[in-house]
């Protein structure tokens, strides 16, 4: 399992955190009423998830299988601490816009997943590296649920980027329908699950189709099961 | 180290929760010392900004020297910082907080002697991201719609948000957090009236001092 083709392609796609896994519906649902909030969310997600991953690897050794829960949890809260105290103290305009989310990173049950399911069974390299795909493939997922719920619910795309990637990337900024009037559902929880549901869908019909034509071409490779 | 048998023993459980505590609050404790002063810093000129963003124009006055704290509407004390033209006061800023739907929301706010609203912002808010953090300015410019208002415009009773009867937008999907701004600046123009006199009493308070100063003599 240290390969890393595999690694980055089950984080990306095959086992995404929220397409596949189905974990961290909370932090997803909360904030992808925007593209940009689902990006800050996924960004700083990803930098604890590969923290957490590299520093449970490095001590698998030690912890036992009795007490692993409470350890990484323990350990866990403690680096999304550190990081709220060290954005706020050193980089505190960036602090003010994801400020928001990284409380909510403690109760991401997706990094004690990693730490559980990958980082206490594997050497500290793979488990950075599986970290930093998980994180991408939850940042692609926020960023896929946050444009399509504000596009379709106040017709923008990257409202306020520049607010979290400085001036030079407001151009990601887009007005795609004007004069919208807005469809609120869209941006309230109703409208986060719709997407959820939609886009895991078209996911799913997406990997069948795949599978059914790799089994049709006579199969060069066994497909997914 | 035989860490395979080591690991099986009850003792061992204890011993590694109680370390992980300890090495976890250790690194809490030393990052705390480390980043306190850096906040402090940042959060004073926060503090400094958000003053100069509802007072437009210049004061002659180090406004974070010049205070006086009073007891607020809610039995708290409240800390007005003063701004003079010479030795009058013109404007007085404090802070004032209302309850969101997800926590306090602190506002700062801007009053001109004769009570109007200079300007409010939302200092601090753990509102909805998407829906209720418009009253950021960054995010829409519904803050800037308290400006010129006072009690009398609209009159009191139409100091409320749209649902309520008043004058003031809600937002789609967020009632409760504008809601609770608007009556925050109510409750500051309140204050403000119940205590123009000591406010804008001219004396400025002990430069050194905490500011309270009700007739203490000045030197």
């Amino acid at each position: 399992m240290t390969d890393y083709a595999r690694i980055t392609k089950d984080g990306l796609w095959d086992n995404n955190v929220v397409f596949a896994q189905m974990l961290a519906l909370c932090p997803t649902l909360a904030v992808t009423g925007t593209a940009t909030n689902g990006l800050g969310m996924g960004l700083a997600t990803t930098a604890v998830l590969v923290a957490s991953n590299m520093l449970i690897s490095s001590l698998r050794r030690f912890i036992s299988a009795e007490v692993r829960i409470p350890v990484y949890i323990v350990f866990i809260a403690t680096l999304v601490t550190l990081v709220d105290m060290g954005l706020n103290a050193w980089v505190h305009e960036l602090y003010k816009v994801l400020g928001l989310f990284i409380a909510l990173i403690v109760v991401n049950c997706a990094i004690l997943g990693r730490a559980e399911s990958f980082a206490a069974k594997n050497p500290v390299g793979a488990s950075a590296v599986d970290g930093l795909m998980m994180g991408l493939g939850f940042t692609a997922a926020l960023v896929a649920i946050g444009g399509v719920r504000e596009i379709l619910g106040s017709g923008t795309l990257f409202a306020n980027a520049h607010l979290l990637l400085g001036p030079v990337f407001a151009f990601l900024e887009l007005k795609l329908i004007p004069e919208y009037r807005g469809f609120l559902l869209m941006i309230l929880p109703p409208g986060g699950f719709m997407a959820v549901g939609f886009l895991l869908a078209g996911k799913r019909a997406l990997d069948s189709r795949r599978a059914a034509r790799a089994e049709a071409g006579a199969a060069p490779e066994p497909a997914t099961a | 180290m035989d860490w395979e048998s080591l690991r099986g023993k009850l003792s061992y459980q204890g011993l590694l929760l109680g370390g992980t505590a300890l090495v976890t609050s250790a690194a809490l404790a030393l990052a705390s010392r480390a980043t306190t002063p850096a906040i402090e810093a940042a959060a004073a000129l926060d503090l400094k900004q958000s003053l100069a963003q509802v007072l437009p124009g210049q004061y002659d006055n180090d406004l974070l020297q010049d205070t006086v704290e009073l007891p607020g509407p809610g039995g708290e004390t409240v800390k007005v910082y003063r701004a003079r033209h010479g030795h009058q006061v013109d404007a007085v800023v404090f802070q004032v907080s209302g309850r969101g739907y997800a926590g306090p929301i602190v506002c700062m706010m801007g009053v001109d002697r004769d009570g109007r609203v200079l300007g409010v912002r939302v200092l601090k808010h753990t509102e909805t991201p998407g829906l209720g953090d418009k009253i950021e300015p960054a995010k829409a410019d519904w803050i800037h719609s308290f400006e010129h208002k006072f009690l009398g415009d609209p009159p009191p009773e139409k100091f409320a948000v749209k649902k309520d009867g008043g004058v003031f937008d809600q937002f789609a999907g967020a009632t409760i957090t504008p809601r609770a701004v608007v009556k925050a600046v109510k409750g500051g123009l309140e204050f403000f009236a119940h205590e123009k006199a000591t406010l804008l009493d001219a004396a400025p308070s002990q430069l050194a001092g905490e500011g309270k100063t009700q007739g203490s003599p000045t030197p």
